[in-house]
């Protein structure tokens, strides 16, 4: 794609070459990738150092006002230093949910106080936020939570429990939905921020169909949090959780970055070669198998598609068009195709591509059957695929809420 | 939606308000109605050359604007929801397109500015079987004297009725399947020994079956380099491939805008069928299918005007994915109108019956899905 913007933008490219190239450590290109997949380690060595420079430097969040430790970039800007990055290898050490969902939230709903408390150490990846929103009882029906959280004057005092906290157990804080008024239901939600380290917070690993996840059960008993830690007003928390859930489902289509759809679940390589290598192919250099063939083709094109709507949205946001309509689909055609991808690696795969763990199979072929497993995951959470076609239904289409039975 | 330049706006609105006032799908079941032989309504045509759309793509030294290939998507985006029937496509984009790739200036100089007029219908002559097969040429092409004589069939030739002048292509060596020794000629449709039989279609849109019986041309007939035409055909039918896909775009949006605005009005168990959670997630799913066919038809238009190099692909993805979507789109919108759209006062029945041809047309969806693993070595 063509660059935009012009002198300027050519000037600040300059300054961001030059500035990776003084800071960023030769030694870790490319060493990026799933260093946060693994886990939460501790960085050390030049990661470390690496991390300390671009967190000072405010460019691991580079669109985030400067005031709070962020890049204070514009977007156009933000897109070049990613370009930049990308062209030597170099990776951003600041993510997870602090990056992700969390900050981009309580700049717009947090009051100054929060924000200068909490923005920065997440603008320098000092503190591992989790999200405590889905519960036993509320999954879908995400405003039907019941954790209790009392009013006890100087505090408030919290009750209950959380589930699918990814993260939970590495997790120094949790941005948490409450039930502050019983009586009513979306009405009744506040957000309150949870120190994970407290008395009474209790985190328990949940055991997944792909093995050990990130995912945890959260359990709060007569947990203290004070009373500064409300994000907005009492009872106001689920116009934030919607926002925030915005956020969450932009990062999981896998589209907003220009990514590949849906790839975060899966071994990489592409399908038509994986194919040519495991199925074989004719004298024309065709995949022998026309009927897989033909389904691996339908499936690249899907790819295709999904990356060009990426771009579409991308390109017409950036115009005055507002925002883009394609927006909402993304995260469901993002997230099919991810698991049509691992389907059809697990089928090409054949035998091979049944490995639970141990000899006798690539490491390639045991990542294929667990991200099979774990994408099932993608079309479940965030919204499921269901919820996100009423979505679709309501707010795109204008039809109305859905009923449940006819005469019958 | 692209974003457009203001020229491009212009012109898609104009095609907008003409089709919707002057063009709706009426006028299309009024033609269909008269049995019209040409599939199309010549009066309106001339109102079309009259506004510049047959010249979009024509180099404006031969009375084109010149506007390129995603400016005349627009317009066929906008005849293919009202159905507008029209040689736009066939001439004005397809065989416009062969001789401005191949032609010589002679050629240009002849052609070009009677079809960016709307005064001379050309087509292309190329599919011989019941399946879009560009490779699978039988008609021969003889050589003899200065020049070749023309033997052979060539069918469903889109306004095969209203052509003046057909792009043939003809096998001038190899065998049937070859690549190599596919020759492009242009042929007048009054030439001695070519015959045409009209076929009447579900789509009602004009076609015929054309026959060349020793047809003599000269060395000047022939577009493009002997034996080489097999390179410029495939180019000249992605253009048309891309053109085709925008037509089906408006049609599977209009269809889907109709079937959409009956959901919120039909009346059943005393809601709105559009209330039942069944047909919603169906409607989502509609549109999430034309949300990605858009990203692919504007894709492959751009890549025609820029020139890119993964134009082929981006072709075959767009007539693949569009002809995928319009299938579902044509076929929802029957079964969601429920006995009214049985009917054939009803229109859905009109966008079912373009639906299957246009996907046939030019390649349907498993020769693009095929086209599109071969280019990408597979």
């Amino acid at each position: 794609m063509a660059d935009f913007g012009g002198a300027d933008l050519d000037a600040f490219r300059t300054e961001a070459r030059e500035w990776l190239e003084a800071n960023f450590p030769p030694a870790l290109k490319g060493k990026g990738g799933m260093m946060y997949l693994e886990g939460r380690e501790e960085l050390s060595g030049d990661a470390a150092e690496w991390k300390k420079r671009i967190g000072d430097k405010g460019w691991g969040v580079p669109t985030w006002p400067k005031a709070y430790g962020g890049g204070g970039l514009e977007p156009a800007q933000g897109r070049v230093l990613q370009q930049e990055m990308n062209r030597i290898g170099a990776w951003n050490p600041i993510g997870g949910m602090g990056v992700m969902m969390f900050g981009p939230t309580l700049l717009e709903y947090g009051n100054e106080e929060q924000k200068k408390e909490h923005i920065p150490q997440i603008a320098h990846g000092e503190v591992a936020w989790c999200q405590g929103f889905s519960e036993p009882g509320a999954g879908s029906d995400l405003a039907s939570l019941s954790t209790k959280c009392e009013d006890k004057g100087d505090h408030y005092l919290v009750n209950g429990s959380k589930i699918w906290t990814s993260g939970g157990q590495w997790a120094d804080k949790c941005f948490c939905l409450v039930r502050t008024d019983t009586s009513k239901k979306h009405e009744g939600i506040s957000f309150l921020l949870i120190d994970m380290k407290a008395p009474g917070v209790e985190v328990r690993p949940i055991k997944l169909i792909a093995g050990a996840s990130p995912f945890c059960e959260t359990f709060f008993t007569d947990v203290k949090v004070p009373k500064e830690n409300l994000v907005g007003p009492l009872n106001g928390g689920w116009t934030i959780a919607k926002r925030l859930l915005q956020h969450e489902r932009s990062g999981l289509s896998g589209g907003g970055g220009g990514g590949g759809g849906g790839g975060m679940f899966g071994v990489g390589g592409s399908v038509p070669s994986l194919a040519k290598t495991y199925v074989g192919v004719d004298d024309k250099g065709r995949i022998v198998d026309s009927d897989l063939r033909s389904r691996i083709a339908a499936h690249d094109m899907d790819r295709r598609a999904f990356q060009l709507t990426a771009m579409r949205t991308i390109v017409e946001s950036r115009s005055n068009q507002g925002p883009s309509a394609a927006t909402s689909i993304m995260k469901n055609a993002g997230t099919k195709i991810g698991q049509d991808q691992a389907e059809l690696t697990l089928e090409i795969m054949g035998n091979q591509g049944l490995g639970w763990e141990g000899e006798g199979f690539s490491s390639d072929e045991l990542a294929a059957v667990r991200g099979w497993l774990g994408g099932k995951a993608t079309t479940i959470f965030g919204g499921s695929h269901e919820i996100q076609n009423n979505i679709i239904s309501k707010r795109i289409l204008g039809l109305p809420d859905p009923v449940n039975s006819t005469s019958n | 939606m692209a974003v457009l330049t203001e020229e491009q706006s212009m012109l898609r609105d104009a095609a907008r308000t003409w089709t919707q006032e002057k063009s709706p799908v009426t006028a299309f079941r009024k033609m269909r109605d008269s049995g019209a032989e040409l599939g199309y309504d010549p009066a309106a045509f001339a109102e079309m050359a009259e506004m510049g759309w047959t010249g979009v793509i024509i180099p404006e030294e031969y009375g084109g604007s010149d506007f390129g290939y995603l400016s005349l998507g627009l317009i066929l985006e906008e005849t293919g929801r009202t159905l507008t029937a029209s040689p736009l496509l066939s001439s004005a984009l397809a065989a416009a397109s062969a001789i401005i790739l191949g032609g010589s200036d002679a050629q240009k100089g002849a052609y070009l500015p009677k079809i960016a007029a709307g005064e001379l219908v050309a087509t292309l002559a190329v599919d011989e079987g019941p399946h879009h097969n560009p490779e699978k040429v039988a008609l021969a092409a003889k050589k003899g004297g200065s020049g070749y004589s023309l033997s052979g069939k060539k069918s469903f030739v889109l306004e095969g009725m209203a052509a003046g002048l057909y792009v043939v292509s003809a096998r001038t060596s190899g065998k049937p399947g070859d690549k190599e020794g596919i020759t492009l000629f242009l042929v007048a449709s009054d030439a001695k020994g070519v015959s045409r039989k009209a076929l009447k279609l579900a789509d009602s849109r004009g076609a015929a079956n054309v026959t060349f019986d020793n047809v003599e041309v000269g060395a000047d007939a022939v577009l493009g380099e002997a034996d080489k035409g097999g390179e410029l055909l495939e180019k000249v039918l992605d253009r048309a491939r891309a053109g085709l896909a925008a037509e089906m775009l408006g049609a599977a949006n209009q269809a889907f805008d109709v079937t959409l605005d009956y959901l919120k009005t039909r009346v059943q168990f005393g809601q709105v069928i559009g209330a039942f959670q069944a047909l919603q997630h169906r409607a989502a799913k509609m549109f999430t299918d034309l949300e990605l066919a858009r990203s692919c038809v504007e894709a492959a238009l751009t890549a025609i005007d820029n020139g890119a190099p993964d134009t082929a692909e981006l072709v075959s993805l767009a007539k693949a994915k569009m002809g995928d979507t319009l299938h579902l789109v044509s076929n929802e919108m029957v079964q969601m109108h429920g006995g009214i759209g049985m009917t054939d006062a009803h229109d859905a029945g009109l966008y079912l019956k373009r639906a299957r041809a246009a996907e046939a047309s030019y390649g349907g969806q498993s020769y693009h899905r095929d086209r599109y693993a071969r280019l990408n070595g597979y």
